[in-house]
């Protein structure tokens, strides 16, 4: 009934789906299961994509060809650039989506390319021989054969949802969980763990009061994620914000002895980061109150999520304290938040390839590998879904530095250091942030998914192109021209900035602090006519390299070191028992953790300069 | 971040020749930018302009102008050298000051300190040497950099470590803060205080200049294992002092009381450096000078590592020893009682003056017998010398070079002695310093963020801590965040 795929993806959420277009853009021919076709890219909790370091990760996704950009552009109902009073790293989109066209316009684009088939079921197993993944098993008692499979099963891996003491199977509300998988893994070698998350619950729009919150807009100028030429958002719809109170916490400690989270019935970790409102109000008991963003779910729905919420405190409970916050005193409630235990692989059981150490082309994308987060599952399913193909090619695998991506930051985290909690992305992680904008994604990334050969990637190219050469002459007239005192005294004055006594370069002005390109556009014409020549997009890539000059060459020169150490190889199969010389914990590790170059053996924890030492000695160049 | 120890783009420095003093040391400085560091501080031809395998004559000056030393420079151009890197080796005298002050130079002009066995290191990556070598080497990195890292922790004792400790702790507090910002914008939560952030950063660095300080002063290179010399006046302080130098240095005399300041020098046995403090005898002092030399004499004990007490074995009753010690006598300090002029009375025993019945007496006791107690001395403490005939002088410095090697001294001096840790005060100095020049000019906080980083990442090459891999726990468990 089925021929041989190239790549099998199980599942279809974030990751998934990334992974199936991923493979099949660079030629594969994909089969995406999923226990239902209603639900691909469903966003099980919030109706958002971006945020701090997560927006930096969907403009990585589509530099390198993915299409969560382009949904989310299609389908969002509001856009911020979060951070824009800090410096350009930081600036980070985020969008409010439209839960169900979101989802919609994935599966339209899935099922516009010609290279994806679809089949819904459960699967239940992995078809392994001699060492290799060769298909998988479904609930029916089919074989689907395949070169590669990629497993993004999210949090339905023996799914357990809680809400007070009630307690059942589930990877979602109201959807089934999958089993046998991690039987079958764990029967095969692998190591599994527990992890919970959460979600708060859905309102009826039409029982709050939004007079008695904040009202939260978005951008008057609106972004967008994606780098091609995808719709200008309008009409944007608000967020509100609301505030929990004394009295609503005093309800919910009445909840607190059939907390599943306080009487031990969970055993997942939890992410530190997304507490639920319970475990907020328990840790942090001296802060009286705790911001709540009220967020709708789409244009044509009532349906209300509240942020900041998350619970699996009794439905009554979580009913009763809502009902005592301002704005909420009529609140009818759709669903009770919940919290969810499902099972995750410790990711340093991966390659940097995301493929599996011990099965051959299997791999292993999003939660599963104990991350958080849409954007996080949606790169690591588009990375997985790359090696696998190129994996099949007998090509070499494709792998992103930390100087590189955030996705690089991520993957090589997982892989090396592991996580004892949900992994979600924040920018302190990246070592390199000044380089790793938001606007700069396809400057770094692009050329590589067009050398890869992805499918569609030369206009983008050359687009790409185009910015990085109006960068370098926009730097160039900055540099040349110059301006005299009259033409400029009279607005750095009201700047306060220091008066010039002579003519001096534009380059210069535009280095002092207050004064930036539209303020300078706004006072001197010829540079407004030279200007106007260019999109917004690159003008702000090159007033960002002149005016971070230095910080980003501080940057860069770190980085050419750390390279150095990251060019050096290791060989996969080296026997670090016999080198004496190595300590004993890095002897362990190094065997165990296989790490591919000199650099990610040094941050493999344990692993001591003089451990490296005595490896670049062995390996020599 | 936490890796730039193993960069094999800088330029490294050290001394070439086996550490303490010699005739000659040899500097050798490595990597592409050795020339151009070396026509710095190299007054003499312009290296640059010179042929590979030259010798050429000049001064190694200072920023002031001040001449270090005269040396040879040779220069060994890439890739014809030990390293194949650019290499120049600087001969200059051997005192180990000047070898400082050589080395300390080509680190402010953008050197490294090199890791132990770091130039081999590198000969052996730009294909010098074969793999059975490369092995030797290998085993010699990791013995002598674990080793190195344990010495250099134990050089930096004291409140000074653990101050440094405590400032690094609230700069890793305030980069959370400041990651806090960047990182949870959108949440209510509270920023970090620029004004408090300063001053912080403006303490940390006092701290760290006075640091720098005490390591330029000398009092770091001139520093060794401090050594008292103590007795009752003429028991012979000077002329042993004289016969471990093999020089005359201090005034020698036979009317008591010569010695009136203190008198420091340095003494290398077997390449351990020992900081000889000869001070005026104890007695009551007979007029204010001297008043001032005994007080200094303890002051001198409190903070030495080693306490050589002299006696003359003719004047001194056993008593009289007994009561010199319990008074000069400091726990801590390791005590070696040298019983001088031995040629007069060669028939002096420590027993005589150590009975062992008292101590097994002093045992049972509990009350004991006298205030301040030199514990019971041990016959191997005991060291019968003639300081004015050089005799058995060979014995009492194997005791003090024992003395260290067996590890009984404790070194509380808390000034920083170890070049690595200067250079990596320097580094944490300039990163703090772009620290306030970033807030000053008003830079946002993600690149403020970056040079506290840094800062971080130098103060913890000191305490011997990984950088800022606590940064998001340390937020986790202090702030309330997450939507």
């Amino acid at each position: 009934m089925f021929p041989t795929y190239d790549v099998i993806v199980v599942g279809a959420g974030h990751s998934g789906c990334e992974a199936a277009v991923a493979a099949a853009n660079l030629g594969s021919k994909v089969m995406l299961a999923t226990m239902n076709m209603q639900t691909i890219a469903q966003m099980s909790c919030n109706p958002a994509m971006g945020g701090v370091a997560k927006g930096q990760i969907v403009r990585e996704i589509d530099a390198l060809g993915g299409y969560s950009g382009i949904v989310t552009d299609h389908t969002m109902v509001q856009f911020r650039m979060l951070n824009k009073s800090k410096g350009p790293a930081m600036w980070s989109p985020r969008a409010q989506s439209d839960r169900n066209l979101f989802a919609r316009k994935w599966r339209n684009m899935l099922e516009a390319h010609p290279n994806i088939d679809f089949w819904q079921e459960m699967v239940t197993g992995i078809v392994v021989k001699d060492g290799r993944a060769v298909g998988v098993r479904t609930g029916m008692g089919l074989e689907i054969p395949a070169k590669a499979v990629v497993l993004t099963n999210g949090t339905f891996l023996n799914g357990l949802i809680h809400i007070g003491e009630k307690q059942f199977g589930g990877g979602r509300a109201g959807e089934r969980a999958a089993k046998g998988i991690t039987e079958q893994l764990i029967e095969l070698g692998f190591e599994a763990g527990r992890m919970k998350t959460g979600t708060p619950p859905r309102i009826d729009g039409r029982s709050l009061d939004w007079d008695r919150m904040e009202t939260q807009p978005g951008d008057e100028e609106p972004g967008k994620f994606s780098y091609t030429d995808t719709p200008k958002l309008e009409n944007q719809m608000p967020c509100h914000i609301a505030y929990t109170n004394q009295e609503v916490h005093d309800i919910l400690k009445t909840g607190f002895d059939r907390s599943p989270m306080f009487n031990g019935r969970i055993r997942g970790q939890g992410p530190r980061y997304c507490p639920s409102i319970e475990d907020k109000i328990d840790r942090f008991a001296q802060r009286d109150r705790h911001q709540l963003f009220v967020e709708p779910e789409g244009r044509d729905t009532v349906e209300i999520y509240v942020n900041g919420f998350s619970s699996s405190l009794p439905e009554d409970v979580q009913y009763k304290a809502l009902r005592r916050i301002p704005g909420f005193e009529n609140a009818k409630m759709f669903r009770p938040g919940y919290a969810i235990e499902y099972d995750y692989f410790p990711p340093t059981q991966l390659k940097a390839s995301l493929e599996t150490r011990l099965v051959n082309n299997l791999f292993f994308a999003g939660q599963i590998n104990g991350t958080t987060g849409y954007e996080e599952a949606a790169c690591q399913g588009m990375i997985a879904g790359i090696n696998a193909h190129l994996n099949l090619n007998e090509e070499e695998p494709f792998i992103l530095k930390r100087s590189e991506a955030y996705i690089g930051v991520l993957i090589d985290d997982l892989i090396n250091k592991g996580t004892k909690e949900p992994y979600r992305m924040f920018t302190s992680r990246a070592e390199y942030r000044i380089l790793l904008r938001q606007d700069n994604a396809d400057i770094r990334l692009t050329p590589l998914a067009h050398k890869l050969g992805i499918r569609n990637m030369e206009e983008r190219m050359e687009r790409t192109t185009q910015k990085i050469e109006a960068a370098e002459a926009i730097d160039r007239y900055f540099r040349k021209t110059s301006v005299s005192p009259d033409q400029l005294n009279g607005f750095l004055e009201q700047l306060g900035s220091s008066q010039l006594k002579q003519k001096v370069k534009l380059h210069g002005i535009l280095l002092r602090p207050n004064v930036n390109m539209r303020l300078l556009r706004d006072v001197l014409p010829e540079l407004n006519q030279f200007l106007s020549q260019y999109p917004n997009e690159f003008i702000d890539l090159a007033e960002i390299n002149m005016k971070y000059e230095g910080y980003i060459q501080k940057e860069q020169e770190m980085v050419d070191k750390m390279n150095r150490l990251e060019e050096v190889r290791l060989h996969e199969n080296f026997d670090y028992h016999q080198l004496v010389s190595l300590s004993a914990e890095a002897r362990e590790k190094l065997s165990r953790l296989k790490p591919r170059t000199i650099g990610q053996a040094s941050r493999i924890s344990g692993i001591s300069p003089s451990d490296i030492s005595v490896l670049l000695v062995h390996m020599g160049r | 971040m936490s890796y730039t120890a193993h960069n094999l783009t800088d330029t490294i420095v050290a001394l070439a020749t086996p550490p303490g003093v010699g005739a000659l040391g040899v500097i050798r400085l490595s990597g592409q930018d050795a020339i151009k560091i070396a026509d710095i501080i190299f007054w003499g031809k312009k290296l640059e302009k010179q042929p590979s395998h030259t010798i050429h004559f000049g001064t190694i000056k200072d920023d002031q102008g001040r001449i270090i030393d005269e040396v040879l420079a040779s220069l060994f151009v890439s890739p014809h050298s030990y390293t194949k890197e650019n290499v120049v080796e600087f001969s200059c005298h051997g005192s180990n000051y000047i070898i400082q002050e050589i080395i300390q130079l080509c680190i402010q002009k953008g050197a490294r300190m090199a890791q132990p066995g770091e130039f081999t290191l590198r000969a052996f990556l730009n294909g010098r040497m074969d793999l059975s070598q490369a092995e030797a080497v290998a085993d010699l990195i990791a013995s002598n950099s674990r080793s190195s890292h344990d010495l250099a922790i134990k050089q930096l004792r004291g409140g000074i470590s653990q101050e440094i400790k405590d400032l690094r702790q609230q700069l890793i507090d305030f980069a959370s803060l400041i990651e806090l910002e960047l990182d949870f914008s959108e949440e209510d939560v509270e920023f970090a205080d620029r004004d408090d952030l300063r001053a912080l950063v403006q303490k940390i660095q006092k701290l760290i200049h006075s640091l720098i300080e005490s390591f330029q002063l000398g009092n770091a290179i001139k520093q060794g294992v401090s050594t008292v010399i103590a007795g009752r006046p003429n028991a012979g302080k000077s002329t042993l002092l004289n016969a471990l130098l093999n020089e005359e240095r201090a005034i020698v005399s036979d009317i008591a009381g010569t010695t009136r300041d203190t008198i420091e020098e340095v003494l290398n046995i077997n390449g351990v450096q020992f900081r000889i403090i000869d001070t005026a005898g104890i007695r009551q002092a007979q007029d204010a000078i001297e008043e001032v030399g005994v007080q200094k004499t303890m002051e001198k004990i409190e903070q030495s590592a080693i306490l050589v007490y002299v006696f003359d074995v003719i004047q001194m009753s056993p008593e009289e020893v007994r009561a010199d010690l319990s008074k000069l006598y400091r726990e801590g300090v390791q005590l070696l009682i040298v019983a001088n002029k031995m040629d007069l009375n060669p028939y002096t025993k420590f027993e005589q003056y150590f009975p062992q019945q008292e101590a097994e007496v002093r045992k049972t006791n509990d009350t004991p017998l006298e205030p301040r107690n030199p514990g019971t001395p041990e016959p191997n403490q005991w060291v019968p010398i003639s300081a004015l005939n050089q005799m058995n002088i060979d014995y009492l410095k194997d005791k003090l070079y024992q003395s260290v090697i067996s590890q009984q001294v404790s070194m509380d001096d808390a000034v920083v002695s170890n070049i690595r840790h200067y250079e990596a005060l320097q580094k944490a100095y300039d990163s703090l310093t772009a620290v306030l020049q970033g807030m000053d000019t008003g830079v946002t906080s993600d690149f403020v963020a970056m040079d506290i980083r840094q800062a971080l990442h130098y103060l913890g090459e000191i305490t011997g801590e990984i950088s800022t891999d606590d940064l998001l726990g340390n937020i986790f468990s202090n702030f309330c965040i997450g939507k």
